[in-house]
C-alpha cells in the first residue's frame, strides 16, 4: 500500500518535471544541425585555383569501397597539356550509388588527392530505385556546397604544407595504397 | 486449412487441446525480426519454439571477401546497439594476431567510447523492458539519455550508429579538440537520466510485480546455456570478462560488478541499471588519466597482412561476452571470421524459460535477455 502511494508520487513529480520545455526538435520545420564530422553522402572537391576537380581517377577509392558503390574513369587532362595544371590525369566519369553507400568513409580515408569528402547531405531519398546514382557534376556540386558552408581546406595542405603537390596518378595495378606494403 | 499446409510438421506435433500461437517475426516485443511459435494451454505455454535468421546476412561469409580493414563496417553492423564494442572486439583480434601495441590514447579513448555505448544499450534496454511491461515513459526519458551520448558519437566519429571508427592499431583520427570537455558536461546530464529512469521503474510496484519471479533460471542451468554478461550475472555468478581477462587498460579502474541474486527478470533489469552507474564511474576515471599522444600506430595506410594464424578474444559486450575468433592465412582478406555473439547463446535458453510460464510473461522474459537481431542471426 505504502509502496503504491510511493510509486504514484514519484509519477506525479515526474508528471510536473515532464511540464519543463520540450527536448523533441520538430525534424521537417527545425531540422537539427549536423556535427562537423558528420559523414553524410560522399562527393567530390573542387580545386578553385585551377580550375578542375581534384580527383584523377586513380581507382584507390572505387578498390577499397566495401560495398563496390563506386566507378570511376579517367582521361588525359586537356588542362594538363595547355600547362595549366599539373594534373596529368583527370577524372572524366564518375559514379557513386548512394543507394549502395554505407557512408563509412573507407574512401576519404584513402584518397592521396583530397578528392572526396563526406559531405554533409544526407537527404536524399528518391522516388526511383535507381534515383540515387549521382554522376560526376552532381557529386561536385554536393561537393561544392559542402566547401562553401564548411570552408573546406584541402587536408594534406596542412601536413604537407612543404612539400610539392605530385598529382601524378598511380597505375591501376599499383596504387598508393597497395604499393607499400 | 492453409496453416496446416505450410506448418505440417508444426500441426502434426500440436496436441489437439493445446493453441498453436505465432508470435512475430513482425511483432513489436521481439525488438527485431523474430519468431516465436507458442503451443498454449489456456493461459500457459506448454512449449516454445523459437525461429530465427529473418535478420541473416551471411555477414561471416561476407568477411572473408573484405579486406582487413573493411570488415570493421560488418562487425558495426552485428550488435548494431554497441557498435564500438563490436569494432573494439575485432580490432583487438587483429591486433593479437599480429603483435601490435595501440597507443595509450586511443586505449583510453576506446574504453570511454565503449562503455559510454554500453550505457546507451542500456539506456535503451531499460526504455524498451518499460514498454514491454507497459509503461510509456521511461522509454521517452532513456531515449533522451541515449540521444545525448549519440550525439557525441556524432561529433566523434561522424555517425550516429554506424562508426567506423576503430582502426586495427589506433582510432580513425585523434578525438575532438574539446572532447574531454564534450564528456565532462555529459556526465551529470548522463547520471541524471540514468538516475531518472532507475527511480521511475527499477522499484515501481507494478514493475516489481511483472518481473520478480518470472523467468528465473539457476546459475549452473545459466552456465550450462552459455549465458555471459548481464544475464549471467544476474544468476549471482561473478563473471565479467573485464575483470576475469582484463583486457586494453581495464585493470587499471576501480569498479564493481553488480551481482543479482535470483537470476529472474528483475535480477536481469537491476544488474544492467547497475552497470550504467559502474560505466559512468569507469569514463570518470579514464578521463582523468587519459594522456595526450598519437592515437594510431605506426602502421600508416598500408594494406594489413597479418602472418599466418588463428586468434581468440573476447570483450565484455552490453549483452555478454563477445568472441571473435579469426583465422589468417596470410593474405589481406581473412581466411575465416567466427563470431561468438552473446545474444544468441542468452536466447538459447529462451526454449527453457518459456516453458509453462504465463503468456503474458513471454514478452517480459524476451526482452529481459536484451536481445538484438543483427547479432542473432548474424
Amino acid at each position: 500500500m505504502l509502496n503504491s502511494v510511493k510509486g504514484m508520487a514519484l509519477t506525479f513529480f515526474s508528471t510536473l518535471k515532464g511540464l519543463r520545455k520540450p527536448v523533441t526538435q520538430q525534424y521537417p520545420a527545425k531540422p537539427t544541425p549536423v556535427k562537423e564530422r558528420f559523414m553524410g553522402f560522399p562527393a567530390l572537391t573542387w580545386d578553385d585555383k585551377v580550375p578542375e576537380p581534384f580527383c584523377t581517377g586513380c581507382m584507390v577509392c572505387v578498390r577499397n569501397c566495401p560495398t563496390q558503390c563506386m566507378s570511376a574513369t579517367m582521361k588525359d587532362n586537356p588542362l594538363f597539356a595547355e600547362g595549366k595544371s599539373a594534373r596529368r590525369k583527370i577524372i572524366d566519369q564518375f559514379e557513386i550509388n548512394l543507394n549502395r553507400c554505407i557512408l563509412c568513409g573507407i574512401c576519404v580515408e584513402l584518397c592521396n588527392f583530397d578528392a572526396i569528402v563526406m559531405s554533409h547531405e544526407h537527404e536524399m531519398s528518391t522516388y526511383q530505385r535507381n534515383g540515387d546514382r549521382a554522376d560526376l557534376p552532381a557529386l561536385l556540386e554536393i561537393g561544392k556546397k559542402y566547401q562553401q558552408t564548411t570552408n573546406w581546406q584541402p587536408p594534406s595542405a596542412k601536413t604537407k604544407a612543404t612539400a610539392a603537390p605530385s598529382p601524378k596518378p598511380q597505375p591501376a595495378a599499383a596504387a598508393p595504397g597497395e604499393t607499400k606494403s | 486449412m492453409t496453416m496446416t499446409n505450410v506448418h505440417t510438421n508444426i500441426a502434426a506435433d500440436a496436441h489437439p487441446v493445446e493453441m498453436l500461437l505465432n508470435m512475430g517475426p513482425q511483432h513489436p516485443s521481439t525488438h527485431g525480426v523474430f519468431r516465436l511459435v507458442l503451443w498454449i494451454d489456456g493461459e500457459k505455454i506448454v512449449r516454445a519454439e523459437p525461429h530465427i535468421g529473418y535478420l541473416h546476412r551471411g555477414s561471416e561469409k561476407l568477411c572473408e571477401g573484405e579486406q582487413y580493414h573493411q570488415v570493421i563496417t560488418l562487425f558495426d553492423r552485428l550488435d548494431y546497439v554497441a557498435n564500438f564494442n563490436n569494432e573494439w572486439a575485432y580490432c583487438r583480434a587483429v591486433e593479437k594476431l599480429m603483435g601490435l601495441t595501440v597507443p595509450e590514447r586511443a586505449e583510453y579513448a576506446r574504453v570511454i567510447l565503449g562503455e559510454l555505448n554500453r550505457v546507451a544499450s542500456h539506456l535503451l534496454y531499460v526504455g524498451t523492458m518499460g514498454l514491454d511491461a507497459g509503461a510509456m515513459t521511461p522509454t521517452m526519458f532513456c531515449f533522451r539519455g541515449r540521444e545525448r551520448i549519440q550525439a557525441l558519437f556524432e561529433a566523434v566519429s561522424g555517425a550516429r550508429m554506424m562508426h567506423n571508427y576503430f582502426r586495427i592499431g589506433g582510432l580513425k583520427e585523434d578525438l575532438p579538440e574539446n572532447f574531454v570537455q564534450m564528456v565532462k558536461d555529459l556526465m551529470p546530464l548522463l547520471r541524471q537520466d540514468v538516475e531518472e529512469s532507475d527511480k521511475i521503474l527499477t522499484f515501481n510496484e507494478i514493475f516489481l510485480a511483472r518481473l520478480k519471479d518470472v523467468g528465473a533460471i539457476s546459475p549452473q542451468e545459466a552456465i550450462s546455456y552459455g549465458f555471459t554478461g548481464p544475464c549471467l550475472r544476474g544468476c549471482g555468478v561473478d563473471y565479467d570478462v573485464r575483470k576475469a581477462h582484463p583486457y586494453s587498460v581495464y585493470d587499471r579502474f576501480t569498479f564493481e560488478v553488480p551481482l543479482g541474486l535470483d537470476g529472474d527478470c528483475w535480477d536481469r533489469h537491476w544488474v544492467r541499471v547497475q552497470e550504467m552507474y559502474q560505466s559512468l564511474n569507469i569514463v570518470e576515471q579514464a578521463l582523468q588519466q587519459m594522456p595526450q599522444g598519437p592515437v594510431t600506430s605506426s602502421l600508416g595506410r598500408r594494406l594489413l597482412r597479418p602472418p599466418k594464424g588463428e586468434v581468440y578474444v573476447r570483450g565484455e559486450n552490453p549483452r555478454g561476452e563477445l568472441g571473435v575468433y579469426l583465422i589468417s592465412d596470410g593474405t589481406d582478406k581473412p581466411y575465416r571470421v567466427k563470431v561468438r555473439p552473446p545474444s544468441f547463446c542468452n536466447l538459447s535458453a529462451i526454449q527453457h524459460l518459456l516453458q509453462n510460464a504465463w503468456i503474458a510473461d513471454s514478452v517480459i522474459i524476451l526482452g529481459s535477455l536484451d536481445i538484438v537481431l543483427g547479432e542473432v542471426d548474424r
